[in-house]
């Protein structure tokens, strides 16, 4: 790179400026939709109509705005649970498989384990069933990391599959609706296993526990010796050995926390939704969350902010797929440009560009920037 | 060179500096830590591009963009880390640089001309051995032979012998000499006085960024060199190191007993073969050795950071084998680790969060499962203000502050609960001369109070000041001990070579061949 | 059950695996290649995507296959130069960078594929066998009828591998990966040389999506690598990042695709779904087992993966 660079060079700056980490994120996120306009324009549609749209679609109404909420609550869940694996910088990827297991284990207590209880009852087990049901998918990679070694990455990215097709395979054999003909899904649950609505919308009581969730995990990371550990393990491993952390305890326990949140979000999302275990249950949210994580800087105040912001996003692609006909799929496109500028100009926040003297020889081809 | 500067973010490294070296002679470059020595031959070397300056080299104006630059007029630099590629071999490491060696790799003639060479200026070497097997002397030797066979006739050293034994310095310094009577351009960068006087024809030195004199060994000796890198007078210590006066202090009960302790390295190969160790309280042991002999293994072992392969560690009477590094620290061990920024300290967190590191866990900081703010912030005070560590606050990132503040910091956390027994490692690296002062004054306090010290250094002369005995670590084993007072240096060094009295004159030393010196 | 397994069934078995393993093994080599020069490239998926669709996009406008997959290559670099310029030349996290270019390269290929779906393609590699190699017992079937891709890829192993350990371009390539600074120190530019190996991992990579979508299964349909780009990720930690090992995992992953659909065929009872995870709990396995405590060093990972290369930032 350093033709590009030419006679710039980057210099580390000792601490990142305070106004630079705002501004920088924001105009990062506008070149991301400029570029992702031009996409879309060379695809021969007009990008302001496109935006104008998903906007429209996500913000613009009363629905709109309820169905961004609904969609914010799973992205919330996750981006919160795989943040608590970052914080450690335990790369798990897998909060896609982990919300399904959450899920799976859920409809399992719905269908079979608890059929006939009250909602006092089923409510209470569900969610304690989809905890687990991501914790443990968590706690897979988390064991055959801590004890083993195996990059973490690789494994729970493989569960994502592993979990999918465990669910297709539910949905389309032993607990296929006989009555569903040929779509593939769940019978629908009891009433008494449905998540209460938080007004008369689709917003159901996922978005508390999102919101709940968030506050916790806050206090968690500022407030408590547990928060300092994952801090100081995730930025230096031999630091915390040397402190006497119990390193391998930690990595299964924020492993099992991050994939309980996100199981969480599986089992809130077939609880609060459709009320049944169906294909596809997941656009994507648990590979969502990882930029919501990121890009929220780890900070649970800021995956809020982030959640909500991507899930307008969604749900204007969604939107757009409606009622222009172009693909949903804009909306991770856009998520992947938005994600590259973020990645270009949070550089600039750590470093800064110094000029060198132009050096005789080259002066005259007047290298710029 | 011609005023050249450069900086380092607000740190200015090199300030308007001007140097020249001529063909044929051996040039030193010394200064204290931080003095611009090792940034001012990188600019030579193409490694960093100055902000400001130009460099001439036999007359001609260059402008280095790379090392590749450099190499192409005739400069070349052994760097500290050697730069060199583990896996690979002699030859593959030769070839990595060369040019006009045609696309396939072909070891065979470059084995040759390293044969060759290798016999014409003492520095032989198996062009086959692959890196990783050779100890730290040869792999200096594939360095300069490297640079030969590329065609440098500058050749710049940095502190080529800090990590060779007497023996193996010497030699080199021989090569040294042979290199510029052929008419080469030597400069080295070195902090020992002695060498330099030894061996320079010129002398510059360094300070604070800047060019404080040139000279010659004629003109100057140790004290005169001494003042003008540091720029005021110096306690006893640097002119007559061995003979600093030990306080007596009554030894104590043993506090750290070792018992044939095996370990091994990262590698998976025995790093420590058999280890027997005792220090009593108000007693200071000192580990010498060259460096990558075990030291390193030995302070993790007893703290409990790696685990033991064979043999004990008792620490005040109590058997702390394996039980983990808590466990040691919680019976009152400090560990001043090797790598501050790797192990001891956390960079990217800040002073505070640093500061709390060993005693989170514990009432006042922690109250259940919570960190009390006000508690913490008193006590990162209380380490700040006790060992004068500057920083701007609190919250400043550790990273941030100079490397001997940062060490400060580390041994007012290490030192707050007035340990039995300290672990310290390499105290001093990389730390500029008022803090390893300091850090001196703070060991000798707690040798004082009755702490045991075992003290790893690779500083001859600091561990002939603070120690009370010295033993020396060789391959994983103690090959020696001797009463600090009064030691004779050439024992020493030979016992870093691993060359036992008994052996000294047998073959023990046939893997490392004497040095022939021609031409 | 027993007449299933007979030498004819076999044969077929294997050259199946041969031909679904050389998506996986181009994209693989192509990781291999970045990985030893010391970047991490997470992109693969998205890199074949977006390579599978330039391929059908390429071949419906052209009619020519050759020219699809020479459009493969060129679209699975330019998506690797984003992460080139992220990763190496501005030192971003190559972690998000890496999978930022698999999302990004998901939802373009999605979003510009939309009016390439279920579109028959007027020429795709067939099968061409092997003038003479092709009549050899049981080699002849298993290795020489297959599609050119296929050949492309016999040639390519040996190629690589030659060049990785025999080359003095392969021995600056394993010193980028291994020590950077050494690399510098002898005058090679380190950044210059790691862009251009992530970009040329991405043209294979992009191949690897043409092999899929102009060999395989010829069209274009969304999501359609089905996570094979993932698999090539992990191939190369099992392949110790050797090329000739690479080939051999890749036809062993394309073995259990290809058993799988057979084995239904021939009736055999197994959900399909738990055969689709086979591939993936077997890479876990692998991973695991490849890791053992000390099989690191024996591994021969690069010691320098991951981690960006900054002269001048020192302490």
């Amino acid at each position: 790179m350093a033709d590009v660079l030419g006679r710039w060079r980057l210099e580390r700056l000792p601490s990142p400026s305070r106004l630079g980490a705002v501004l920088v994120p924001a105009a990062s996120i506008l070149l991301a939709l400029v570029a992702g306009g031009l996409i879309v324009a060379l695809a021969g549609q007009n990008p302001l109509a496109v935006y104008g749209a998903m906007l429209a679609g996500a913000l613009g109404s009363r629905n709109g705005l309820a169905e961004t909420l609904v969609k914010t609550t799973p992205l919330l869940l996750t981006g919160l649970g795989v943040a608590v694996a970052f914080r450690m910088r335990l790369w798990n990827i897998g909060g896609e498989g982990q919300f399904y297991l959450g899920a799976i284990v859920a409809t399992w207590i719905a269908l079979f384990g608890l059929p006939d209880a009250g909602g006092w009852a089923l409510v209470p087990a569900m969610i304690a069933a989809g905890l687990l049901g991501g914790a443990l998918w968590g706690l897979i990679p988390g064991a055959l990391r801590a004890y083993l070694g195996a990059n973490e990455t690789i494994v729970t990215l493989m569960l994502n599959y592993v979990a999918i097709l465990l669910a297709d395979w539910l949905v389309h054999g032993p607990w296929k609706d006989p009555q569903a003909f040929g779509f593939p899904g769940t019978p629908r649950f009891s009433s008494a296993a449905a998540l209460p609505a938080l007004a008369p919308t689709r917003v159901h009581l996922g978005l508390l526990f999102g919101v709940t969730a968030a506050a916790v995990l806050w206090v968690l990371f500022r407030r408590t010796r547990w928060g300092y550990e994952i801090g100081v393990m995730g930025e230096s491993d031999r630091a915390a050995r040397y402190a006497g952390m119990p390193t391998r305890r930690t990595i299964l326990l924020v492993m099992a926390l991050s994939g309980a949140l996100c199981g969480l979000a599986g089992m809130s999302e077939v609880a609060g939704i459709g009320q049944q275990l169906q294909r596809n249950l997941s656009p994507g949210y648990g590979y969502t969350a990882i930029i919501v994580a990121w890009v929220g800087r780890l900070h649970p105040g800021g995956i809020v902010v982030v959640a909500f912001v991507l899930a307008a996003l969604l749900v204007g692609g969604d939107q757009i797929q409606m009622s222009m006909g172009l693909p949903a799929a804009i909306a991770p496109m856009l998520q992947g440009i938005v994600l590259f500028f973020l990645l270009g100009g949070e550089l600039l926040t750590r470093y800064r560009l110094v000029r060198h003297p132009a050096p005789s020889d080259a002066a005259a081809t007047g290298a710029g920037t | 060179m011609r005023s050249v500067s450069k900086h380092f973010g607000p740190t200015v490294a090199n300030d308007a500096v001007d140097f020249a070296a001529s063909w044929g002679e051996v040039h030193a470059l010394i200064g204290e830590n931080g003095a611009g020595k090792s940034t001012l031959m990188s600019i030579l070397a193409g490694l960093y591009r100055p902000d400001a300056g130009t460099l001439g080299v036999a007359g001609e104006p260059v402008r280095f963009r790379s090392p590749r630059d450099a190499i192409r007029h005739g400069v070349g630099m052994v760097y500290q880390h050697f730069m060199l590629v583990e896996p690979f071999t002699v030859a593959e490491n030769v070839l990595l640089g060369a040019r006009d060696r045609g696309v396939v790799l072909d070891t065979r003639s470059v084995e040759a001309d390293l044969s060759r060479l290798g016999e014409r200026y003492g520095l032989a070497v198996d062009p086959r051995a692959p890196v990783w097997h050779l100890g730290v002397g040869e792999r200096q030797r594939v360095e300069v032979l490297r640079l030969l066979l590329l065609g440098a006739r500058i050749l710049v050293f940095d502190e080529p012998t800090a990590v060779l034994t007497p023996q193996e310095a010497r030699s080199l310094i021989a090569t040294l000499r042979a290199l510029a009577a052929e008419g080469f351009c030597v400069v080295f960068i070195s902090h020992k006085l002695d060498e330099v006087l030894a061996v320079a024809d010129r002398i510059t030195v360094m300070r604070r960024g800047r060019v404080a004199a040139t000279t010659t060994p004629a003109e100057t000796d140790r004290r005169a060199l001494a003042r003008m890198m540091v720029g005021r007078e110096l306690a006893a210590f640097v002119e007559h190191p061995a003979e600093e006066p030990h306080e007596t202090v009554p030894a104590g009960n043993v506090a750290l007993r070792v018992r044939g302790l095996r370990a091994r390295g990262d590698n998976g190969l025995e790093a420590l073969a058999g280890v027997d160790l005792e220090v009593r309280a108000g007693e200071t042991l000192g580990i010498a050795g060259v460096a990558g002999n075990g030291q390193r293994e030995l302070a993790e072992t007893i703290v409990g950071l790696r685990p033991t392969a064979g043999g004990s560690v008792h620490i005040g009477g109590r058997d702390l084998t394996d039980k983990g590094c808590s466990a040691v620290a919680r019976t009152g061990v400090a560990h001043i680790p090797e790598d501050r920024l790797a192990t001891g300290l956390v960079g990217s967190l800040d002073v505070s969060e640093n500061a709390i590191l060993r005693d989170y866990r514990r009432p006042p900081l922690a109250r259940g499962p919570f960190l009390v703010g006000r508690a913490v912030a008193a006590f990162t005070d209380r380490l700040i203000h006790g060992h004068d560590v500057k920083t701007p606050s609190r919250w400043a990132k550790v990273r941030t502050l100079s490397g001997g503040n940062q060490q400060k910091l580390l041994l007012a956390r290490e030192l707050a609960g007035d340990p039995a027994v300290i672990v310290a490692v390499h105290p001093t690296r990389g730390v500029d001369i008022g803090a390893t002062e300091a850090i001196h004054g703070s060991l000798r306090a707690q040798r004082c109070r009755g702490a045991a010290t075992l003290l790893i250094g690779e500083d001859l002369d600091e561990l002939l000041a603070l120690c009370d005995r010295i033993a020396v670590l060789y391959e994983g084993r103690v090959v020696g001990e001797l009463p600090a007072r009064g030691a004779d240096l050439e024992r020493l060094g030979l016992l870093m070579a691993g060359i036992q009295e008994a052996t000294a004159s047998g073959a023990t030393a046939a893997d490392r061949p004497p040095v022939v010196l021609r031409g | 059950m027993e007449q299933v397994f007979t030498v004819g069934f076999l044969v077929a078995v294997l050259a199946a695996a041969i031909a679904a393993g050389s998506a996986i093994l181009f994209a693989c080599l192509g990781e291999l290649l970045a990985e030893r020069s010391g970047v991490l490239n997470l992109g693969v998926e998205g890199m074949m995507l977006i390579g599978a669709l330039a391929g059908v996009a390429a071949t419906l406008g052209t009619g020519n296959p050759w020219l699809g997959a020479g459009a493969a290559i060129l679209a699975g670099a330019g998506m690797a130069s984003i992460h080139a310029l992220l990763a190496v030349g501005l030192k971003a996290n190559q972690v998000v960078s890496g999978l930022a270019l698999t999302l990004f390269g998901g939802g373009l290929s999605a979003f510009l594929g939309q009016r390439y779906v279920g579109l028959p393609l007027p020429a795709s590699f067939g099968r061409e066998p092997v003038p003479l190699l092709a009549d050899l017992p049981l080699f002849g079937p298993i290795l020489f009828r297959q599609d050119p891709l296929v050949y492309l890829s016999y040639a390519l192993v040996p190629a690589l591998w030659f060049f990785v350990y025999k080359t003095r371009a392969g021995l600056r390539l394993r010193a980028l990966g291994e020590r950077p600074e050494a690399a510098d120190a002898m005058g090679i530019d380190v950044d210059r040389l790691r862009a251009s190996y992530v970009v040329v991992g991405g043209a294979l990579a992009g191949l690897g999506g043409a092999a899929i979508s102009l060999g395989t299964n010829p069209g274009w349909t969304e999501g359609m690598t089905a996570g094979r780009g993932w698999i090539a990720v992990a191939l190369v930690i099992f392949a110790g990042w050797n090329p000739a090992r690479a080939a051999l995992g890749a036809w062993l992953f394309g073995g259990v695709e290809a058993g799988q659909f057979r084995l239904q065929g021939a009736g055999v009872d197994i959900s399909p779904f738990f055969l689709g995870m086979l591939p993936y709990l077997f890479t876990i396995v692998v991973l695991v087992l490849a890791t053992r405590p000390g099989a690191r060093h024996r591994l021969g990972a690069p010691a320098a993966l991951g981690l960006p290369y900054q002269r001048e930032e020192r302490g």
